[in-house]
């Protein structure tokens, strides 16, 4: 009888302890990372006007190719940090690196490009954001890994560290050029 | 003369400067109202402490005319609720939908109330049946009547 009743004052520091955990893991959560619903679907299309010439681009233009899609602004900050490690992926690898300069002026976005060097393939120019709304843009900069069959692998959201570079967008880029 | 002429320019300049200043568009408050209706129930991705209709971020502002859009299309809220969630996904809504990933969301707190009154009533009945087990012995008793009696 006794040992029953021990055992019930156990379950509020049991509740706590399984409280503390579910809050700690929590904590390791960073709630501004939304999973992408666009992960394995088909890049959403569009035809945008070219930075710097008058042509135009379109995902379609690089079915075939493993490709990265980088939504960027010159009025973006943390595009500043990720804009030397964007130039160095665009200097050791032959990946094309397609820039979405989104809602932003053009003359700025070739302000950029021309002040910071320009790491891009090509620039498509989103001016009034709504690719970036049919992306699922919601924080810039964001990049987009799209294989072969222009379907969506990998969304970086905010901007491409070493690290993540290193450890999960190229180890992906490679696995998926095969 | 010279004064009438003035103070019609000045009448005339301050008009155009007040016209500027109004909003540009005047907006169907049919469509607002819904509008509304819908944006108060989705998340804010930018200030995610704010939900769409009220925010004032850019993003939201977007998101609101894009949504007006879709009403001025003849969608119906499950369409634009679906437009929303194909994009930023169900994070977005601030009622998700219930399905295999949010059955502990939307049922959790009425398992833990079953528990809670599982234990209410096992804690209970404990309690009644050990008033119910000290019954006095006979001799007890007598001895209680004794002192009573005294």
């Amino acid at each position: 009888m006794r040992k029953s009743i021990n055992l019930w004052y156990a379950i509020p520091l049991l509740v706590f302890v399984g409280l503390v955990a579910f809050m700690g893991l929590g904590l390791r959560h960073d709630p501004h990372e939304v999973p992408s619903p666009l992960i394995n679907q088909s890049a959403p299309d569009f035809t945008l006007p070219q930075l710097g010439n008058n042509q135009t681009l379109s995902p379609r233009d690089f079915l075939g190719q493993v490709w990265l899609l980088n939504v960027w602004a010159s009025w973006c900050v943390s595009c500043r940090d990720e804009h030397p490690i964007l130039l160095k992926f665009a200097r050791d690898y032959k990946v094309p690196l397609i820039g979405l300069d989104y809602k932003d002026r053009p003359q700025d976005g070739e302000g950029w490009v021309t002040n910071y060097g320009n790491p891009y393939t090509k620039i498509a120019v989103d001016l009034d954001g709504r690719v970036g709304i049919n992306y699922g843009v919601y924080g810039v900069p964001e990049t987009y890994v799209i294989d072969k069959k222009g379907v969506i692998r990998y969304k970086q959201i905010g901007p491409i560290t070493d690290d993540a570079l290193k450890n999960t967008i190229l180890p992906l880029i490679k696995d998926l050029q095969q | 003369m010279k004064i009438i002429f003035t103070l019609l320019c000045a009448l005339l300049l301050s008009t155009s400067v007040l016209s500027k200043e109004a909003t540009p568009v005047a907006r169907d408050p049919v469509t607002e109202a819904r509008l509304i209706d819908l944006a108060k129930d989705m998340r804010c991705l930018v200030c995610q402490n704010e939900s769409l209709a009220a925010s004032d971020a850019d993003l939201a502002k977007d998101l609101r005319e894009e949504i007006r859009q879709l009403i001025a299309q003849g969608k119906t809220d499950k369409q634009i609720t679906d437009y929303m969630v194909q994009r930023y996904g169900n994070f977005i809504r601030y009622k998700p939908p219930v399905d295999a990933t949010t059955y502990a969301l939307w049922f959790g707190p009425f398992l833990l109330l079953l528990v809670a009154l599982g234990v209410l009533i096992v804690v209970v009945k404990k309690r009644n049946k050990q008033e119910e087990e000290a019954p006095l012995s006979a001799q007890q008793q007598q001895q209680a009547s004794e002192l009573l009696g005294e």
